[in-house]
């Protein structure tokens, strides 16, 4: 053995280190891939040594490689290994590599439970920190439950190095296991108010991510963390806290008139930029939460707004990004005080930064407005032009888009112009966004009547050109656009001045390049454009049919299955038309109805939003499945999402000609009347014509002064001159107008008129009478806006109402050794993998405790609106109000749920509800103090008010201190059923839901009759007519520790039931004591004396007592005889009685589950000191697992590995004794082939397992 | 809460990497190289905050860094994190290395990886800010070094000596005699 070290330590002379490593990379710049290659070889020599010292060395590499972006998760037993060793070098080595490289799948991250739970308990501070920093990087939902526990007594560990740390690393426990967040959150909550500030800013820290995600069950903790803003002076802290009020401000509007005050000062008052700003935004919230019924907020605003503009004013980049930030916030209640900056925002667009660029845009969006759209957009036109890098561009482009379509196209009073950016934005090169500007094309030109002229227009000249947005191939993005045009030519083809040329366009063989789903429209649009021309020009029809039949062959080859489809069917089509033209039959009127009919648009959720009709069950199966199989191969397909338009349409060809006529009349007409709607003359066509070949885009230098013949693309800038024009004219005919006005009214009334200034809003007149058509939604839909949530949420699984009292079945698992089913050897753990029944049924009860919640959140609610009705009339005498409050908390009922609530909506309420008045008392006792409150100026319903301040506080104080004792109490309950909990823990792991209470007799004798289980240790110890007895048969210690250090130690828990239904009292619980065996008496008492049961027991009650003997011996069972003498107090009476028991001391209970791995179990084997014995069991019709856990429980052993009907288990005695089975089934025989060193428990063990499986 | 740390240099080199939430290894490597992209084109007059990269976080997170001569420091934070008081936070960082390596340089984050580490792990824990106190920092991580020098360290005397002759670059002399041929029989005890 020395020899081996010695060695390792040579070896190890030799060995790399992480410098070494370093270095050697370093001086290898060529071949790294190489030298790294081989040091990793020689980090696996490494790592296969012994010598512990050498394997933390190659982990500390590996950790090095891990950042290089080497995967070393092959090493992760490894790094197990060097986070078990006892040095706290190595130990840390292993966890840092274990944070580094071990995740949720990673299989060995079981084998780590005890060795973490031990380093958390270590005596050493930093051996537990170093575990809890590793832990909060890899902790799984497995080791969050096994570990909760131990986690949560840490954080009342004395140092606060550790407090803090483990009220951090509660957060990810949470996360990974929400059941532990109730039982956890009354320590956690303390913790707010622990003496070290790092503790307490790691509590604010967690309790406001939790409140982040589900703020409404937090908003009980308003009071105290007011209380902690005001008095804290770490920054850290308050910009948590005031966060945090951002986030639950929106939920309680009353809590957001108490911040304003202290915010306002704080605001005032700090020097810390990121406190202010953090200020800034939250009193934004509270703005905004509020945002109407408070009249003096604007002074709250104008201060924001002014500090902001500070901050964007400042050079800074940083303050002038963040100021811009918050100022969008403010934007979306108060467009106006924002509005006034827009010189600021401007100027920011122009920043060098693209950061400030992109919030400066943000900014934008909502300062637009009919007056200053085509100026602002002008702006960002040119911005698009200058643009370097497309991420940027490509942002500019959406928030055009964005700018312009918002709130339905609202601020657009000119969709000629609206058409013209499009399409100048279709120039753009390399833009991903081509769908975008293409659905906006669709939008515009379906929902907007009057302008389909126009974009047909546009359109047919985009088609034309084709060939300039597809000509680079890189730039496929933006033909998505031709897809757009090539619809809207097609459906509004009656606008086409020229259809036949159009039809050429779509036709031309470079069409087939395009992506297949444009190919599929243009054929489609060819064939409607085609029944255009026969309808309308029915000299050229036969040209256009021999047109088709030319050119159509070349899709029908196509790979695409739509657009062959489509080709051949309208190919076979024109063929028989092309026939019955050359018979001379009228064919127009026919082909048209095929593509007759109006085109409405759909509203995209208009799907979803269908009410199910009554009595329909969209769960229930049709015909009941045949076979799994089945559902596999069905796809869910977005059948109707936004692009519902472009594929399936409803046609009504019945639609009468007549009324199509009309509405085709009708359009004309509005086209005719509006002077601004450019009629595509056939000459502007014609300079097509003319140079159809040409590669480049015929921009036409026109003359500004006759803007409606704009040919080709269109300078959309001419749109916006042209509109300086139109409302200068509209301006100049309303001044005439007003000045006769004037005149009219200083002749009449004597000038009461004045000039209304500058022009508002409401002057500007729309360009179009536009009739912006409105999606259609299914009649009767739902009224919801919900669908935008993440079902995979993690978070979603903390939404839990913290302020519930803690259930029974809530509690925490406690220190206790893993479940056997889940101690198995790692490798079979990964391929097994069974669904945790434990887990589903606790889910199941989780749903059934949510609905319970619900119900009493729901009855919470109905008692906060009492509350408030009452308060209501209060408000106007505000001393009543204040009694009224005070006689609420004082009759509070006795609930803790209701009293809390009535207790934030009493801390709450005491801010007066009508406007002005910002102060007011407050209801939180004490404690606060408040150097914010200003002496209100208008005395009126203040100074009453605050007079019965004294009285009332007092009042308040001792309710509040009833309540506290109450809970107090609750809680030391709660701590002794978590004891018993402790001690009783097996049955819980056993009896799935748990719901079944140890305590409760009735199990004792049937429980053996059930399958599996629920189970019990306890047996009937002796029963009267007076008393019953229930012991469980000898368990251990729970604490293993303490077993190990005074391997003699077993602890007996009686149950005393009393059946009478007279008062038991002054138990005494004796055993004679045996040479073996002696009951642990306090010292003084003598060898005889009984030892009192510490409990009185009402009738019909039942308590536990538990009893510590000390035993020499365990390798043999034990009897003792024992006596129970009680005085049972009756109305008139009270008599001495006495119960006679045995205790009997099985074997088996001295065995203590123990983990053990397969791997020290082999060698446990192979190390030839055990010695065996062997029992067979005849006739056991049970399944195994059932026998397996029998044995786990009985008699305390745990599975270490399994493999069919062959299963290996291990336990440990108190004394320290192995004892090893290997249990095989087969045919209702079961064959236990045992190992243990001590040879007479081993036959006892045995015999008791026989015993057990003989009872069944 | 803070999702990655990423320390890497002016062309991009890792020099730590700290993720909070999983990530496989080439994903790493590639959110590295996305973030440098990022960071690196950006003048140093322009603000510290950018809006986080397609492959790490999403609308909710931010990229938050600082460069401080040949080194970018970055942290990944979502929204329930301050920007200033991230950038405070970074700044704290950088002076607890430097007081922890006096004078620190890229060459001290380059050899002493593990030890940059062990200084993170006692200012940020699983995502969350765990101290921002300094002098605390410097305190508990100069007793931890203090505890593993009692320990002997990792690289107690014999290797420190046996690296130095390393350093003479002897044309690998050492590999040759390899000691672990010399086969030494070993008893295979049980440990029972």
């Amino acid at each position: 053995m020395a020899l081996k070290i010695v060695k390792g330590s040579i070896d190890r002379m030799f060995d790399k280190n992480l410098q070494d490593l370093v270095r050697g990379i370093r001086n290898h710049k060529e071949d790294e891939a190489k030298y790294i290659s081989t040091c990793i070889d020689e980090i696996k020599q490494e790592l296969k040594q012994d010598n512990i010292a050498v394997k933390a060395n190659a982990v500390c590499k590996l950790t090095y490689l891990q950042m290089l972006g080497y995967d070393v998760s092959w090493a992760a037993f490894n790094i197990v290994e060097v986070m078990s060793s006892s040095k706290f070098t190595y130990k840390r080595i292993g966890y840092l590599a274990a944070s580094q490289c071990f995740h949720e799948g990673t299989d060995v991250i079981m084998l780590t439970t005890n060795q973490i739970r031990k380093d958390l308990s270590s005596p050493n501070q930093y051996d537990t920190g170093v575990a809890l920093t590793g832990l909060s990087c890899f902790v799984t939902a497995d080791l969050a439950r096994d570990l909760a526990n131990d986690i949560m007594t840490l954080m009342s560990h004395t140092k606060p190095y550790i407090r803090k740390k483990a009220v951090l690393i509660m957060y990810k426990v949470f996360l990974k296991y929400p059941e532990s967040l109730r039982p956890a959150f009354p320590r956690l909550k303390e913790k707010l108010e622990d003496p070290d500030p790092g503790v307490q800013s790691a509590a604010v820290n967690v309790i406001c991510e939790l409140a982040r995600r589900n703020p409404k069950n937090y908003l009980s903790l308003a009071p105290l963390f007011f209380k902690l803003m005001t008095s804290s002076t770490n920054n850290w802290v308050l910009i948590k806290i005031i966060k945090l009020f951002g986030a639950l401000t929106p939920l309680e509007p009353r809590l957001g008139k108490k911040l304003i005050e202290p915010l306002t000062n704080l605001i005032h008052s700090t020097s810390a930029m990121s406190l202010l700003y953090e200020c800034v935004n939250t009193v934004i919230a509270v703005l905004i939460s509020l945002s109407s019924g408070m009249p003096n907020h604007s002074a709250s605003i104008q201060l924001c707004v002014q500090k902001l503009r500070i901050l964007i004013e400042d050079s800074d980049q940083n303050l002038k990004y963040l100021g811009l930030l918050a100022m969008s916030k403010i934007l979306k209640t108060h467009p106006k005080s924002v509005q006034s900056h827009k010189d600021l925002i401007l100027q920011c667009l122009d920043d060098k930064d693209e950061s400030i660029r992109l919030r400066a845009l943000d900014l934008l969006y909502g300062m637009v407005s009919k007056k200053n759209l085509m100026e602002i957009v002008k702006k960002l036109m040119l911005h698009v032009d200058k643009a370097e890098g497309t991420t940027y561009r490509d942002e500019l482009l959406t928030k055009i888009i964005d700018i312009c379509s918002q709130s339905n196209y609202q601020y657009i009073t000119n969709f000629e112009w609206y058409i013209s950016i499009l399409v100048e934005l279709t120039r753009l090169e390399g833009t991903r966004h081509g769908h975008l500007i293409a659905s906006q094309m669709l939008d515009v030109s379906i929902r907007v009547k009057a302008i389909r002229g126009f974009a047909v227009a546009q359109m047919a000249t985009l088609l034309d050109n084709a060939h300039l947005l597809t000509g680079n191939t890189q730039r496929n993005g933006i033909c998505e656009v031709l897809y757009a045009a090539a619809w809207i030519c097609g459906e509004f083809s009656e606008h086409l001045d020229d259809p036949m040329q159009t039809l050429e366009a779509m036709l031309r063989p470079k069409v087939a390049t395009l992506p297949g789903h444009i190919q599929a429209v243009y054929v489609q649009n060819a064939a409607k454009l085609f029944a255009t021309v026969l309808h309308g020009q029915e000299g050229t029809a036969q040209e256009t049919s021999q047109l088709l039949i030319d050119r159509l062959p070349l899709f029908v080859q196509s790979a695409n299955l739509e657009v062959q489809e489509r080709a051949s069917c309208i190919l076979q089509l024109v063929k028989y038309v092309q026939k019955l033209q050359q018979k001379e039959v009228e064919v127009g009127e026919e082909v048209t109805a095929l593509f007759a009919g109006e085109l409405n648009p759909v509203a995209p959720k208009a799907q979803k939003k269908v009410p199910i009709p009554e009595g329909l069950d969209l769960d229930a199966w049709i015909n009941e499945p045949s076979s799994e199989s089945e559902s596999e191969d069905e796809k869910p397909r977005a059948v109707f999402t936004e692009e519902e338009p472009r594929h399936s349409r409803a046609r009504h060809t019945e639609v009468d000609e007549k009324e199509l006529a009309r509405r085709r009349e009708v359009r004309k007409q509005e086209q005719a009347n509006n002077p601004f709607y450019i009629k595509a003359s056939p000459s502007s066509q014609k300079v097509y014509q003319e140079a159809p070949g040409v590669e480049h885009i015929p921009v036409v230098q026109i003359d500004l002064s006759v803007p409606l013949k704009v040919p080709g693309m269109p300078m959309s800038d001419q749109y916006l001159k042209l509109e300086e024009e139109r409302r200068q004219k509209d301006r100049a005919d309303k001044r005439k107008k007003k000045e006769k006005r004037k005149k009219r009214d200083k002749r009449g009334r004597g000038g009461r008129r004045a000039d209304s200034g500058p022009e508002s809003e409401e002057d500007i007149t729309p360009a179009h009478m536009v009739d912006i058509v409105t999606e259609e939604m299914p009649e009767n839909a739902l009224p919801s806006d919900d669908d935008d949530k993440d079902p995979n949420d993690p978070h979603k699984a903390l939404d839990i109402d913290l302020d519930k009292p803690l259930a029974d079945s809530e509690k925490l698992p406690v220190r206790t050794h893993r479940p056997p089913d889940v101690l198995k050897s790692p490798g079979e753990e990964v391929e097994v993998a069974p669904p945790d029944p434990k887990k589903k049924s606790k889910k199941e009860k989780e749903k059934k405790k949510d609905k319970e919640r619900k119900k009493s959140k729901d009855e919470k609610k109905k008692k906060k609106h009492r509350h408030e009705r009452e308060e209501e009339p209060g408000d106007a005498l505000p001393e009543e109000a204040v009694q009224l409050a005070e006689s609420n908390e004082v009759v509070a009922p006795p609930a803790t749920t209701p009293a809390e609530a009535s207790d934030l909506d009493f801390w709450l309420s005491s801010a007066p509800v009508p406007s002005n008045a910002q102060e007011a008392p407050k209801a939180e006792p004490a404690a606060i103090p408040e150097p914010t409150r200003s002496p209100a100026p208008d005395a009126s319903p203040e100074a009453p008010a605050s007079e019965p301040e004294d009285p009332k506080e007092t009042e308040t104080k001792s309710s509040k201190h009833k309540k506290k004792k109450q809970k107090k109490e609750k809680e030391k309950k709660e701590k002794e059923e978590k004891k018993k909990k402790k001690h009783h823990h097996h049955h819980h792991q056993r009896d799935g839901g748990g719901d079944e209470s140890v305590q409760n007799g009735t199990v004792e004798e049937e429980e053996e009759e059930e399958p599996l289980p629920p189970m019990s240790n306890y047996c009937l110890l002796a029963e009267n007519s007076y008393v019953k007895m229930m012991m469980e048969d000898a368990d251990e210690v729970c604490d293993i520790q303490g077993n190990l250090q005074d391997g003699s130690q077993v602890v007996v828990s009686v149950i005393f039931e009393n059946k009478s239904d007279s008062f038991l009292k002054s138990m005494e619980f004796n055993v004679l004591d045996s040479l073996n065996s002696k009951l642990q008496r306090p010292e003084g008492a003598g060898p005889h004396d009984g030892l009192p049961v510490p409990f009185q027991l009402p009738p019909g009650v039942s308590n536990e007592a538990r009893f510590v003997f000390s035993v020499q011996s365990i390798v043999m069972p034990q009897k003792l005889k024992g006596t129970l003498t009680f005085i049972v107090k009756s109305e008139d009476s009270s008599t001495h009685e006495k119960l006679d028991f045995k205790l009997h001391f099985t074997c088996s209970s001295y065995l203590i589950t123990t983990p053990c791995y397969s791997d020290a179990y082999a060698k446990l084997l192979e190390s030839g000191d055990l010695k065996g014995s062997s029992v067979r069991l005849e006739g056991i019709s049970m399944p195994f697992h059932h026998l397996l856990a029998r044995i786990c429980f009985h008699h305390h052993f745990s599975v270490v590995e399994r493999i069919d009907s062959c299963a290996s288990m291990y336990s440990r005695s108190i004394q320290g004794h192995h004892v090893c089975l290997l249990i095989k089934t087969a045919d209702q025989t079961v064959s236990i082939d045992a190992k243990c060193d001590e040879p007479s428990l081993l036959g006892n063990v045995l015999d008791e397992i026989k015993q057990t499986f003989s009872q069944c | 809460m803070i999702k990655a740390i990423l320390i890497f240099n002016n062309h991009g080199k890792p020099r730590l990497i700290r993720f909070y939430q999983y990530f496989a290894e080439d994903m790493q490597q590639q959110i590295i190289r996305e973030t440098f992209h990022l960071v690196s084109k950006r003048d140093d007059n322009v603000c510290n905050f950018l809006e986080g990269g397609s492959l790490i976080g999403g609308s909710d997170y931010k990229l938050i860094y600082r460069h401080y001569a040949t080194l970018y420091f970055v942290f990944c934070v979502d929204s329930s994190e301050s920007e200033l008081g991230i950038l405070d936070l970074i700044q704290v960082f950088v002076e607890t290395l430097d007081k922890c390596f006096e004078n620190v340089c890229e060459l001290d984050l380059i050899f002493h990886m593990d030890k940059v580490h062990y200084i993170l792990q006692e200012v940020v824990m699983g995502g969350m800010v765990l101290e921002t106190n300094m002098n605390e920092i410097v305190a508990q991580v100069e007793l931890q070094t203090r505890m593993e020098k009692s320990e002997g360290g990792l690289s107690a005397a014999p290797a420190r000596a046996v690296s130095a002759v390393k350093n003479m670059n002897l044309p690998e002399i050492p590999r040759n005699i390899n000691i672990g041929d010399i086969n030494i029989k070993v008893p295979n005890l049980s440990p029972f």
